[in-house]
This record gives structure tokens, sequence and C-alpha cells, in this order.
């Protein structure tokens, strides 16, 4: 076991996902078994070797700094969970 | 008509024999009598009607394009207006798409029309479509068995004739494995040359959108449609897009097929190691070379995919929050409680785990040893192939390392699961085009060929692939029934 319920719940946590008590240890051991999986990589040095973040190393381009997109406020916010006046509506972050 | 090619069905829509309208109601009627395939998640009769009878004004006014016309299906992962746009996810059942994607957009611009949207695992995760949230989809050539996966729904389509041709994304393999497991013709292009623009985004440095089609004449197409430079899509590719239907023809006299030899050990089934050697034998009749090559870090591929991928999709799903659009859990605390439940209801396992995968990866203490040790590793296995190129045109092998497994069969085992993919994870690290083709049936089961290329060398694998079929009939065996 390369990873244990803690870290699990710790991560879960960081992502963002509520995890059932009763589940936690069916995701430690498929998460154990894929962290074994990936172990192998320690197999090579790769010492002195570049990076690769993208096929073809792409470097981003730049563009125009210009408004290119026209608003569409009215057509997204008819798409969202809970609204008002025109903007989302989240739960109290602050008091 | 279900067999009529992409070129036969332009002819009869220009000669009148038949109008879209006709096309279309024909293969509607056809995905409703095979409805227990499961292969679409959403069709709109009266949406694909309409755009049909446009069409037919169009073709009236002899103002028709290749594809003008013709119906197509379009994976769900690929944003529709107007349409709902799920990826196979609970979270985005009730999504209807403000905007098309790029791919959707030239689609529509060339007048084919939208028959559906097709089944697919969640979040294109997955190689088997068992993970999708509307349900498996069942493999027409044995309906006990998987169409594969992530594009399954697409693939069975094509190959039970609901679809004259269909779109797919591959992040690992998800074109071609499916393709493999339903005997079809799949192209995942290299990276940058189909627009990733609204394409619902897993891995984005992995992610391509391809054809899934009965033939490679028909893939060039398509392709053909799909591709080319898209301001935006940051990492689309401004190069010319070649006419890929003009070279299928040429000769292969002379061509050298490169052989990887670690993919011709003894962990590869012997009955699928007997389809490909026949393949190849076909391939030395057309006066091709066969030489060996090797790719020496292709067995870490998978462990080296399984950091990349999860640690990119956990940073493209963080969208997902229950805040702007798609579900929201019902009942909540606070801000955090509310994206902890939308999250944990509204994903399902597989997607979960991937999640919790790459946000570990990521995570401080471990980026290093794993995020950025896959990075390295990646360049090595890209390496691979550059070296492999000099002594070489085109690489084959086998696409898969079975034919399509019973459901169920690997779906308590992520790792077994991910072992699929063996064979075609290391095109998308490396960002090459790769394709699968029918080679063969083996237990009632069809068997892929895949071809790898090079960098923005579509041209040649569909030349080599179209070659092979018309010297061989696997592409035009369809499954029983259909």
């Amino acid at each position: 076991m390369s990873i244990n319920n803690e870290d699990v719940e710790k991560i879960a946590h960081l992502a963002r996902l509520a995890i059932e008590p009763e589940q936690l240890d069916t995701y430690t051991r498929n998460l154990s078994d894929i962290l074994d999986l990936v172990e192998q990589m320690n197999q090579v040095d790769t010492d002195g070797i570049e990076t690769m973040a993208h096929p073809r190393d792409t470097r981003l381009r730049l563009r125009p700094d210009a408004v290119t997109e026209e608003n569409q406020r009215d057509k997204f916010i008819e798409l969202a969970p809970a609204s008002e006046n025109g903007l989302f509506l989240v739960p109290k972050v602050l008091d | 008509m279900h067999n009529k090619s992409l070129r036969e069905l332009a002819l009869g829509l220009k000669n009148s024999d038949f109008s879209s309208v006709e096309l279309t109601q024909y293969f509607l009627d056809r995905i409703e009598t095979n409805k227990d395939i499961n292969a679409f998640i959403t069709v709109d009769s009266d949406s694909s009607l309409r755009q049909a009878a446009q069409a037919d004004e169009m073709l009236s006014s002899n103002n028709g394009q290749p594809l003008t016309g013709i119906p197509l299906a379009q994976k769900d992962i690929f944003c529709t207006e107007g349409m709902r746009t799920s990826c196979g996810s609970k979270m985005l059942d009730n999504f209807i798409s403000p905007y098309d994607a790029t791919v959707i957009r030239k689609f529509r611009q060339a007048g084919s029309i939208t028959l559906g949207k097709t089944n697919m695992d969640e979040f294109a995760m997955g190689s088997s479509n068992e993970t999708s949230f509307y349900g498996r989809v069942l493999n027409p050539w044995d309906k006990e068995r998987v169409p594969g996966g992530s594009s399954g729904g697409s693939a069975a389509a094509v190959a039970a004739r609901l679809a004259p041709a269909a779109t797919g994304t591959d992040t690992g393999g998800s074109i071609r494995q499916p393709a493999s497991f339903c005997g079809i013709t799949g192209l995942k292009p290299s990276y940058g040359r189909v627009s990733r623009y609204g394409m619902i985004a897993f891995a984005s440095s992995l992610d391509q959108g391809g054809p899934m089609t009965r033939s490679a004449e028909d893939a060039a197409i398509i392709l053909q449609t799909m591709s080319g430079f898209d301001p935006r899509d940051s990492t689309s590719i401004d190069i010319e897009v070649p006419d890929f239907s003009a070279g299928l023809e040429n000769e292969l006299k002379g061509l050298k097929i490169g052989l990887p030899v670690e993919f011709f050990n003894e962990d590869l089934d012997p009955a699928i190691a007997s389809i490909t050697t026949d393949a190849l034998r076909e391939y030395e009749k057309l006066g091709a070379k066969l030489v060996d090559i090797s790719l020496p870090n292709s067995h870490l591929s998978v462990p080296c995919y399984y950091v990349l991928a999860p640690a990119e999709a956990s940073s493209n799903l963080s969208r997902f929050d229950g805040a702007r659009y798609g579900y929201r859990t019902a009942e909540y605390d606070d801000l955090l409680d509310m994206y902890k439940k939308t999250r944990a209801e509204g994903f399902g396992e597989e997607v979960k785990r991937r999640i919790i995968i790459g946000a570990y990866a990521l995570s401080a203490g471990y980026y290093d040893a794993y995020y950025l040790k896959a990075q390295k590793i990646r360049r090595l296995i890209s390496d691979d192939f550059t070296r492999a190129f000099e002594k070489c045109d085109v690489i084959a092998g086998p696409t898969a390392p079975g034919t399509a497994f019973r459901f169920g069969e690997n779906s308590d085992d992520p790792v077994a699961m991910y072992l699929n993919d063996i064979y075609t994870i290391s095109v998308n690290l490396a960002g090459l085009p790769g394709m699968s083709i029918p080679a063969g049936i083996n237990n009632k089961l069809p068997v892929g060929l895949q071809l790898i290329g090079q960098y923005f060398d579509e041209e040649k694998l569909l030349n080599v692939a179209h070659r092979y079929q018309q010297v061989t009939d696997w592409h035009t065996q369809s499954p029983e029934g259909f």
C-alpha cells in the first residue's frame, strides 16, 4: 500500500470531493494499485532529461489584446443552477 | 443504403436518387430499431430533418460539398449548440450547449446533418464504455461484450450501420481501441491537427478528435472537414491541410514498415499476433518492406500516462463546481459543502478515481516524483519514435492486446482496464497520428491493425490503410443482423 485512507481523505478534500466513509477502503486500494503501476517509472534514470509538457513543445501564441467575443451574458446565465440579476448565485463566502 | 460509402452517398444525393431528408430518415429509423445498442445519448429527429431539408435546398441549387446532406453521428464530447452535450456524465445531464465546438461548426458549414450525439465513457475516461451515466453500449458483434471506449457509442453506431460515419476523440486510444473492437476504421490525427475548441477537455496535451468510419477512403473525407488551424485553440497548429484523398492510391512499393520488437513479445495473444502477421504479409505483397525497430521505453507509456492524464484531468475538471452550469446538489450548508457534494454526486467512480490520482501527483511533495518524472519519461518515449522513424515510414502493430471483452470483466480492476491501451498510449504521448483498421476476425470478433505515422503525415497513413483495404475485405464485413 503506497497510500493510506488518511492520504485519500486529504487529497479528496483538496480536490473538493466528498467520499462516503464506507467507500474509503475501496478508493485507497484502487489508488494504491494505480500508484504501484506508476512506480515502474522509477526503473529509469531520467537525470538530465528535459521535461515534455506538450507534443512538439508547442509555444503558446500571442494575439492582439482586443475584444473578440461578444457579450452573451443572458445566454450563459440561463444555464446557471441559481442566478439573480444576471449574476451567478452561490452560498455566502464571507460573513 | 446503409452500406454505401460517403462518396456513393454524395453521388446518390447529387443525382437525386434519394434526398437528404430520405437518407436522414432512413438512418433515424435504424437508430430507433436498434435502440438496444444504446449507441446514442441524444437524438433530435426534428432538428436532424430540418437540417436535411436545408441541405436538400443547397443540393438542388448545386451548392453542395462532399458532405452536404450526409448524416453523421457526433461523440457527445463535442459541444453542439441548442443540444444537450453531456460528455456521458450526470454532471452535464442538463447542459444545453450555448455554442458549437469548432468541429461541429465545420460540419454544419459543410452541410452535413447531425444525426445524434453518441454514448461514451464519462468524460472520455474508460476503455469499455461502461462508465457512461447513460448506461453501457452493446457491441453489435456480440451484445454481451463491450464496444471498447471511450468512443464506444460512435464505434458501435458505425459498425451497426446506424450512421454512415462518426467522430470520436482519442486521449490514450479512445478512437483506435473501440475501432478495433467494433471492426471499423478509426484515425487519431496528429496533436494540433483538429481543433479542440468546444471539445470537452480531459487531458489537454493528449486529446485529439478524429474520424470513425467504415473505410480509410471515408476517413479521408471526414478528416478533411475536421482539420485546420483554429485561433480559438491555443495549441492548434497553423500548418497547411493537404488533400487527404489525393494520395490514397499511391503505390506502396519500397514503403518501409517498422515493427516494434516490444509489441510482438510473448505477452501478445497468439491469435492477435497471427492476424497481425497475416496483415503484414499483405503489405509485403504490395511491395512494402518490413524492418525491425525498437521503442525501448514503450513499457513505460501506461505508467507515464496514468500520471499525466489524471493530472491534467484533475485540473480540467475543477471547472465542474455547480456554480455556473451543470449539476448542483440539492442541499448544502456552505460553499465548500456545495462543491464537495456536487462533485461527489455529479461524477462517477472512474472520474473521481482519476481526479484523486491527478490531484495526488500534483500535490506538494509529490510533484517532482510523479508529475515531472512522468514528463521526462514522456520525452524518452517521444525520442524513441523519432529514432524509429529514421528507419521506416510508418510503424505497424496490434491496436489492442485482445478482442472485445465481456461486460464486467475488467470493471473491478482499474489497472487491468488501463492495460487495454498498452499499444495506443505512446502515440498520444508523442502526439503522432495513429490509425486502427480491421485486419481479421478471431472467434467471431474483429481485430484491428494499428498504423502509426510521422507528425502531420496523416496522408501517408490513409494511403497505407486504403491500399490494404483494396486487397482485403475485412473492413466491409458487418456484424450479423446489421
